[in-house]
């Protein structure tokens, strides 16, 4: 390995939780047959015998992160960056790639490869600097002005500067191999995070088909958790539809593939009912409107927002957010203050309700007013075949036709919407006890909740109450939102956690503080391609 | 970087030290003013010492509108435009000899060219290469310390 020399390991380094060789496998020996003994899973801490009794082998390492998505992926990549070496850290996850489950998610909810994503030219999980940004690589590699003079006169002149899906994608490629990132990742399914007597934590993980179960504990000083979005909700009436007519046909969520309802479309034309104001619904109407008229359709859509939003709104003069026809307008997830401005820094400094309040002011479901949807949606509503409405959905049933009928509740009283095909974005999330991993952190490791009621995270990232001297458990992303920092479930917000995180870890002596002098070096490696 | 009032002064502070100082060092000699080069030098770093100086009472009155954007945000291009009010300002005050320590006249074209070549310099400074050296600025609204 290429790395910036000796003076890069951290000299006052002393893990205790650390065998002689930094990743070393011990045979289960116990008696056990490897799997989980009823007092594993009965006691909140464990000791080296009572793994070793049952069976299950050992793996020393100093940090692991949990997930293997984006999250885990920035920070690794800080860490790499910090000096640590690959045979320290380990990525346990169920994915092959960082960029897997994102790209999945969004490519059904219409953003493959060749389109733009919701995201700032500065925010690169590929480049901890975000230098140089999206833009001036697009315009380097495209040999072109437009993206530069896109940032320069956003948003006011023209929409903010996003890149392309597949840019971020190709991005991520290149730095994974850059940090070897495959000779961290260690593939399987994460069972429990257990606080280990003497300090730090064993973290079990079941390899894919291991049959009858047989588990690995990694046994580690640091716990990084980044398991991403617990899951999906559906609304409560599209749940029950789904349920008692098991019709996942007409009845889809954009964040499932749907492809189905476009291909239906262009052979016969339809009635679509979009659910959902956000970046998604914006996304579905674009492709329903794109294929309209590229496909020349009749296709009518129907759009039903729960919380109509006719115009600016907010509560006085300095917090007013743009709004109209439904849809509450924001560049990107937040006010783009959230990421390193004066909401950054106002946020830091609140506790319980007062935090919780000003999430609710700056969040809410929001997509951004660009120019080519405002078009579509014109031109629709000019037409006649985009309609939308406000109001809440009490039941949904199917019509002999095989339409599906929802009847609304509205401000002028119900109503009734039949459509061949009702696309759900709303995205509800599921609550963060639905993840096996953190219901057992709730329940076993002391871990507890947020203002908002997701983990509850220091400023540091640690996770609070899970503390297990010296170890530390740092979660970061959509898990922990609600916390001093609230951009977290994003590109930018998750570096800025990977950046808490490792100046821990400097403070704890895992690794090198990253001060100017190393990060122009390591800047340099990234720009000409060689490991950090 | 989206700014807080602390790190716009930290910031412009030290970009027209560093960034500025180093085009004032080297542009000076080859203004077309006739003056002595050290006559050149005083009154080309006190425009700068001006362009600091007022510039914390600009950076107030950014800040103030700032508050009417929901964002909170100063977007890129109101960075460079800014150059334009500043810039009409020190060359009033130059003109009416309102700047201290300026030997004999400085010329209009010298002022222009140092001062656009100096905005424009601070001003690419600080939407990119400023965050290769510190990885936190931008994460703290520009503030370095």
């Amino acid at each position: 390995m290429v790395t910036d020399g000796s003076s890069d390991r951290p000299h006052e380094a002393a893990p205790t939780i650390v065998a002689p060789s930094p990743v070393q496998q011990a045979g289960g020996g116990g008696s056990g047959g490897g799997d989980l003994t009823q007092e594993l899973l009965t006691s909140d801490w464990w000791s080296d015998a009572l793994v070793a009794a049952a069976g299950i082998p050992v793996v020393d390492v100093p940090f692991v992160t949990l997930g293997g998505g984006i999250g885990s992926f920035v920070t690794v990549d800080y860490l790499r960056i910090a000096g640590v070496p690959t045979d320290r850290m380990r990525v346990l996850s169920d994915i092959d790639f960082p960029w897997q489950t994102y790209e999945y998610l969004t490519k059904v909810s219409q953003i493959p490869r060749p389109e733009r994503i919701r995201s700032d030219s500065a925010s690169r999980p590929d480049n901890i600097w975000g230098f140089p940004s999206y833009a001036v690589a697009e315009a380097i590699r495209d040999k072109s002005l437009a993206p530069l003079w896109q940032v320069l006169v956003e948003p006011i002149w023209a929409d903010y500067y996003t890149p392309r899906a597949g840019m971020v994608f190709e991005g991520l490629e290149r730095e994974s191999k850059r940090i070897r990132y495959a000779d961290m990742l260690v593939n399987g399914q994460v069972r429990m995070v257990r606080r280990r007597q003497g300090g730090g934590y064993f973290t079990i993980l079941t390899p894919p088909d291991a049959k009858p179960a047989r588990r690995v504990a990694f046994r580690s000083q640091f716990v990084h958790i980044a398991v991403g979005y617990p899951g999906l909700k559906f609304l409560p009436e599209l749940q029950a539809f789904r349920t008692e007519h098991q019709d996942f046909y007409h009845v889809v969520s954009a964040y499932e593939d749907h492809e189905h309802v476009y291909d239906r479309l262009r052979v016969k034309p339809g009635v679509v009912l979009v659910r959902g104001g956000g970046i998604v619904s914006s996304r579905v109407l674009q492709r329903l409107m794109d294929d309209r008229a590229n496909y020349q359709l009749s296709t009518q859509i129907v759009h039903l927002f729960r919380t109509y939003v006719s115009g600016p709104h907010g509560p006085n003069q300095w917090m007013r957010r743009k709004g109209g026809n439904g849809f509450a307008y924001q560049g990107f997830n937040y006010p783009k203050s959230v990421w390193g401005g004066q909401l950054k820094a106002k946020m830091r400094r609140l506790e319980g309700e007062q935090r919780a309040t000003e999430y609710k002011l700056m969040g809410g479901t929001n997509t951004p007013w660009r120019r080519r949807w405002q078009r579509q949606m014109n031109q629709g509503r000019a037409e006649g075949w985009y309609r939308t409405m406000a109001g809440t959905v009490e039941q949904m049933k199917v019509r002999d036709d095989g339409m599906v009928v929802s009847m609304v509740k509205t401000g002028q009283g119900p109503g009734e919407i039949a459509a061949d095909f009702v696309i759900d974005c709303t995205g509800l999330e599921a609550d963060i006890a639905e993840h096996r991993v953190l219901a057992d952190l709730l329940e076993h490791s002391g871990a507890g909740r947020n203002p908002v009621g997701r983990l509850d995270v220091e400023r540091t990232f640690e996770l609070r109450g899970t503390s297990s001297a010296p170890g530390v458990i740092y979660a970061s992303g959509a898990a922990t939102l609600g916390g001093y920092f609230p951009g977290v479930d994003t590109f930018l917000g998750l570096q800025i956690a990977a950046q808490e995180i490792t100046d821990d870890l400097a403070r704890r002596g895992f690794c090198r503080k990253i001060g100017p002098g190393r990060s122009v070096r390591q800047w340099l490696r990234w720009a000409t391609n060689r490991q950090p | 970087m989206v700014p807080t009032l602390n790190g716009r002064i930290q910031t412009r502070i030290l970009l027209l030290a560093v960034v500025g100082g180093l085009i004032t060092l080297i542009i000076v000699p080859v203004l077309p003013g006739s003056a002595p080069l050290g006559d050149k030098y005083q009154n080309g770093f006190l425009v700068l010492l001006s362009v600091a100086v007022l510039g914390v009472l600009w950076e107030l009155l950014y800040h103030l509108l700032m508050q009417w954007r929901w964002e909170k945000d100063w977007p890129t291009l109101f960075g460079l435009v800014e150059g334009i009010p500043e810039g009409v300002l020190i060359w009033v005050l130059l003109s009416a000899g309102a700047i201290p320590g300026i030997v004999g006249k400085v010329s209009g074209a010298d002022f222009l060219i140092q001062f656009i070549l100096v905005w424009l310099g601070v001003w690419l400074a600080a939407n990119g290469p400023m965050r290769v050296p510190f990885i936190r600025w931008r994460f703290r609204g520009g503030r370095l310390v």
